[in-house]
């Protein structure tokens, strides 16, 4: 090794190594224009220039002279300052208006030159002769001429033949001046950003996008030059920049055999190609963008990051057309809905004007589909915040060559031909079956659809034709992200049935040594401070960090590494914990919510209690969001650094609590959601009490006579009923009701009263499948005309076969009675599916039968819109009305007339009726109020049970160990309940297949010395995990607070409320953190 | 920051599941903001004892930022 000082700073270094990369080293930056990491050292610019000292002072380039052994190095002396500037004035005077040039003389204090100016555009550095040559191998480009006739160009200027259109040379050149178009006559092709739908390029190498998990980069072997071209030394240049070695060649595809018990197909969708939508001009129009190019745009990683720009000229839009089903409710094919269009759209449409607050957003749609849970109110609410709807699907758009604006031609309903003008188009692209789901469906023998999509059927969403091999997401259905989490979950119950003998046999566990025992012993603290690459030493000084952290109290070892979470520095931890006796590890660098697992998973190897660790965010929280002020982002990683080590000397070991798990589930409600995880639960090994209020099984399915598909309902009902009575692990508790709850996840105690008494049982989790109701309606003459019916019990009368329904003349059907109205202003998902269904078997039974639907939106979505299409093909009639003005119904004689605005006809239309059937909507159970109470869980607004996550987590309540499943969540189809049901017994199970749960254990304590019961902090817990004691102490009663530690989060709020420092957050005490306040202030 | 170069020192005390997330977010984002504060991570804006915030003040902090 050879050793050297650097600006009075000691070196060491590899032999060869150069004197710029011996300070690159320390963090020392030398201006350069001809170096690059990739190729040899030429030493042309001379900007590099530093002063060796000795008896006779030089000047030498530090690019090419080596480090030599005790050379002692000033790269900013006065002589070099001087002479650089020099050189600048030369390069400037050379190539006087060129950007990066005169940027750089201005950086180095060069404001004029003193020589006369010429207008070259070239510094001859030549960095993109070399690439071509050394890297790529073509040496397409060379030096012509000599002396002040010397330039760069191809041969037989102005294009090679030879140039591959690689583009290294643009890539390396300093001062952005190499024009490929004059290299090559082949035009140079971006590559296009897959993730960025094409509307920004790539690099070779990439990340595929920001959330890639695991987040590391890709060569793109259909890119790269040497992938592509092959022979062993081409190119490779990013090698000499990855400074983690991470970048390996050698590495090829490779055939794995996994010996699996079950298979879940995900294969996702595809968006619908608008480009065969010939009359909207996508791909002819630039303006004309499909929805995810458009979710792009908006998106602050996306390619204008997060202005909303059009990709013709980069301007800012005033207005935006969104039109709805593209590719989605065609004729036969796409006969179906993609459910998700009509809300993203509403979405896109939002957050468009939350970006630019002046923007005009219309919605060119045929119904809008606003059917899950909270969707009808930000409908609502995007009307409110203006945006524009126009029922109607635009015929044609034709473009403005001049300006790139689109004119839209399109007939709103019961109006003349119009059309306006747009700045941008978005194409609302449905969803289609993914690319390759024919071989896919070939490989696994499964059968699909007439669309494509996965053939399952109601009562077993998830099931595909094949058994053993399940399906989740949109390729069983095109559907929103609640629901495809729910199947994905679902498909893992399944999957988990199949394997329960199985479970946990693929488990290895760590061994950890014993726990180092640090009681009494002084802290000795080891300080690791993190390059992060350039992340942070690019930015920040590390080494000064280092430097500085070593003469913080009991800091007993400091170093650097490149990556401290790599393998190799967990591993060098481990080891210092060893060598230096370290009893307290702090590491600064990136944010614990990503890392500290890691870290702390380091100590307990190392033999460290994992909470003798602490973490200083000198990352996110500093060189990311100060990259251009490296001087002030150093004393900041000081000043982290130190706060954490100030906290790091009072941690003190805890263990996590572990508290034993019992492996029963209580399931509440006794449909089909409650029958369906009771068995998915007794499948997977587990007891199940399953609690009906009524004396029979079933719930709503039983009102249920006929589908949309072809199942039988009762059938399949009884078929379960018998499945479920005849469980040995499921125990019925009919006729019985929940009185009480008690405990927590993993040990929970309820009591169960029927007529018989009441029963006790112990459960580690509660599944509530309560369901709801068919709401009762007091409009349209119900209640008091025997013609006016609800469409549950027009369904129960064909199911009875009740004669005189044969020989209907007409028959009128009602949409949205009492819903979508202010008082509820919920649209129930199924009632359209309902009255298509009705109307279907009306027309079976008698054609002739006239049927009228009357609704706002028809919101058959998914694979229900091929029947909503039947049931016009059928002759049903759909005629729709506005809540402003709905129908009116009138007895007259012993029919009905009900009268309507024919919005098609801007008329108003009158329609006998033998029968008026109501579709009323979904709403909860009265008593689900108490039952919310009981297990302290939330409620929507709407009283339906309220999830911890709308999307993400849409079968768990915010409370651990409740889970919810069926109609008591939110309206559903029998489809959608059963695979929400599977989600929850997959859910359940990962709590009750576990022996003991292990918790944080930065849970609060209390000092029985300091509290003296005054209670205050009983109230502010939100887990409800503190409780009163009294208790007899010297003959007088005493009182203090108890916290159950399963139930406590850590919160502190006991910590912020107590007068008397008697309770506190272990981990996070009052004192740790006043050390770390105090640590700010010592600055 | 200011032009007399008056440069506060705030203390931000950060809730780990929101204002923290968000702070690295920023970080994420490459949002740039002045280097004055200084990030206390709690696991809840509820521990933060108003203690904490008066002795912060009184020891010479110019601000302090409860974020939750």
């Amino acid at each position: 090794m050879v050793n050297l000082t650097i600006d009075g700073k000691r070196v060491e270094v590899e032999p060869g190594t150069t004197i710029l990369e011996a300070a690159e080293q320390l963090g020392i930056r030398i201006p350069t224009l001809c170096h690059h990491k990739a190729l040899a050292p030429y030493g042309a610019c001379r900007l590099c220039l530093v002063e060796l000292e000795g008896p006779r002072p030089v000047l030498q380039a530090s690019c090419v002279y080596p480090a030599q052994q005790d050379l002692v190095v000033q790269t900013a002396s006065e002589r070099v300052l001087q002479t650089r500037r020099m050189m600048m004035e030369l390069l400037l005077a050379r190539c006087s208006e060129v950007g990066p040039i005169q940027e750089l003389a201005s950086e180095l204090g060069v404001a004029e030159t003193r020589f006369p100016k010429q207008q070259e555009d070239c510094i001859l550095c030549g960095l993109c002769v070399r690439v071509c040559e050394e890297r790529m191998g073509i040496g397409a480009v060379d030096f012509v001429g000599r002396g002040t006739e010397k330039l760069v160009a191809p041969a037989y200027d102005p294009h090679s033949a030879r140039c591959i259109v690689c583009g290294a040379c643009k890539v390396v050149c300093p001062i952005e001046t190499v024009d490929l178009d004059r290299m090559s006559a082949q035009p140079p092709r971006p590559i296009a950003a897959e993730f960025d739908q094409g509307l920004a390029p790539r690099p070779s190498i990439y990340i595929p996008y920001p959330q890639a998990v695991p987040r590391a980069a890709v060569v793109d072997p259909e890119t790269c030059m040497h992938l592509r071209r092959r022979p062993e030394d081409l190119c490779r240049a990013c090698e000499a920049f990855c400074d983690a070695g991470a970048i390996d060649f050698t590495q090829r595809d490779q055939m794995k055999v996994a010996d699996v018990g079950a298979v879940i197909l995900a294969p996702g969708f595809e968006l619908f190609d608008p480009e065969l939508v010939q009359e909207y001009g996508y791909g002819r129009y630039p303006n004309v963008v499909s929805s995810l190019q458009f979710e792009r745009i908006l998106s602050a990683s996306g390619p204008f990051e997060g202005k909303v720009l059009r990709p013709s000229d980069h301007r800012p839009p005033k207005s935006v057309a969104f039109i709805q089903c593209v590719g989605s409710r065609e004729a036969k094919g796409r006969n179906y809905c993609s459910s998700v269009c009509c809300m993203y759209a509403t979405k896109h449409a939002l957050i468009g004007m939350e970006h630019e607050k002046d923007l005009e957003c219309t919605i060119f749609f045929i119904d809008m589909r606003a059917f899950g849970k909270g969707f009808d109110d930000y409908y609502q609410r995007a009307e409110e915040a203006g945006v524009r709807y126009i029922r109607c699907k635009p015929s044609a758009i034709h473009e403005d060559h001049a300006t790139g604006n689109l004119r839209l031609v399109y007939q709103e309903e019961g109006r003349e031909l119009a059309s306006a003008e747009f700045d941008l188009v978005v194409l609302s692209c449905g969803l289609a079956p993914s690319l390759g789901v024919q071989e896919l469906s070939r490989q696994f023998g499964v059968e699909l659809d007439e669309h494509g999509f996965c053939a399952t059927d109601d009562f077993s969403p998830v099931e595909t034709s094949n058994p053993g091999i399940f399906a989740c997401g949109p390729f069983t259905e095109p559907k929103d992200i609640p629901e495809t989490v729910m199947q994905a979950s679902s498909a893992a119950a399944k999957a988990m049935t199949l394997l329960a003998e199985e479970r946990g046999s693929l488990i290895t566990r760590t061994e950890y040594p014993p726990e180092k025992d640090v009681a009494g012993r002084e802290p000795r603290i080891g300080v690791f401070v993190c390059h992060c690459g350039k992340n942070i030493g690019g930015v920040a000084n590390v080494p000064e960090v280092v430097e500085y952290a070593r003469t913080l109290p009991d800091v007993v070892h400091a170093e650097d590494n490149l990556y401290t979470c790599s393998v190799d520095t967990q591993l060098r931890i481990q080891q210092m914990v060893q060598e230096h006796d370290l009893n307290r590890v702090v590491v600064s660098s990136c944010s614990p919510r990503t890392h500290e697992a890691l870290f702390r998973d380091t100590c307990r190897k190392a033999g460290l209690n994992e909470y003798l660790f602490e973490m200083a965010n000198i990352r996110d929280q500093n060189t990311w969001v100060h990259m251009h002020e490296p001087e002030k982002a150093t004393r900041k990683a000081e000043d982290l650094t130190r706060m954490a080590v100030a906290k790091a000397r009072l941690l003190e070991p805890l263990s996590r609590i572990r508290v034993p798990v019992n492996h029963d589930a209580l399931v509440v409600g006794g449909g089909m959601a409650g029958m369906t995880t009771a068995l998915d639960l007794a499948g997977q090994g587990f007891d199940v009490h399953l609690v009906e209020r009524e004396d029979r099984l079933g719930g709503n399915l039983r009102n249920v006579h006929y589908l949309l598909g072809e199942c039988d309902p009762q059938a399949r009902l009884s078929q379960t009923i018998g499945a479920v009575t005849g469980h040995p692990r499921i125990h019925l508790h009919l006729a019985s009701r929940l009185a009480e709850v008690d405990g927590f996840y993993g040990n929970f105690e309820s009591k169960i009263v029927n007529g018989r008494g009441e029963e006790t049982v112990q459960h580690g989790v509660v599944i509530v499948a309560t369901g709801a109701q068919e709401r009762t309606p007091s409009e349209y003459l119900y209640g008091e005309e025997n013609g006016v019916l609800t469409q549950n019990e027009l369904e129960t009368a064909l199911a009875a076969g009740v004669p005189r329904f044969k020989n209907l003349q007409s028959v009128v059907m009602i949409q949205c009675v009492g819903s979508r109205e202010p008082e509820r202003p919920w649209c129930s998902r199924i009632c359209c599916s309902h009255a298509v269904k009705n109307s279907l078997k009306l027309k079976e039974l008698n054609p002739k039968t006239d049927v009228y639907v009357l609704y706002r939106d028809v919101r058959t979505y998914g694979t229900r819109e091929q029947h909503y299409g039947r049931a016009r093909a059928a002759g049903v009639r759909f005629l729709r009305y506005d809540v402003d003005r709905k129908p009116a119904v009138e007895k007259v004689g012993d029919r009905y007339r009900v009268t309507t605005l024919d919005r098609m006809l801007n008329r108003e239309v009158s329609l006998e009726a033998d029968l008026v059937v109501l579709s009323t909507g979904i709403v909860p159970h009265d008593d689900a109020e108490e039952l919310a109470k009981m297990l302290k869980v939330s409620q929507s607004r709407e009283k339906f049970f309220l999830e911890a996550h709308m999307k993400l987590r849409p079968v768990e309540f915010a409370t651990e160990g409740i889970f919810m499943c069926g109609l008591a969540h939110w309206p559903k189809s029998v489809d959608e309940s059963v695979a929400q049901a599977g989600a929850t017994a997959a859910k359940a199970a990962t709590i009750l297949s576990q022996d003991e749960l292990d918790l944080e254990g930065t849970v609060s304590k209390v000092t029985d010395a300091n509290c003296d019961g005054c209670a205050y902090c009983v109230a502010p817990c939100p887990y409800d995990a503190i409780t009163l004691l009294e208790y007899m102490s010297d003959g007088a009663v005493k009182k203090t607070v108890e916290v159950n530690e399963s139930l406590c989060k850590g919160c502190g709020s006991c910590q912020a409320t107590c007068p008397k420092q008697g309770i506190f957050v272990k981990h996070f005490r009052l004192d740790q953190i006043e050390a770390m306040v105090n640590a700010v202030l010592e600055a | 920051m200011s032009d007399d170069g008056y440069e506060p020192l705030i203390i931000g005390f950060c809730c780990n599941w929101c204002a923290y997330a968000g702070a690295d977010l920023a970080g994420v984002s490459r949002v740039q903001y002045p280097t004055n504060i200084r990030v206390i991570r709690v696991m809840c804006s509820g521990m933060i004892h108003p203690n904490l915030v008066v002795n912060a003040l009184t020891n010479g902090a110019d601000g302090v930022l409860a974020c939750g």
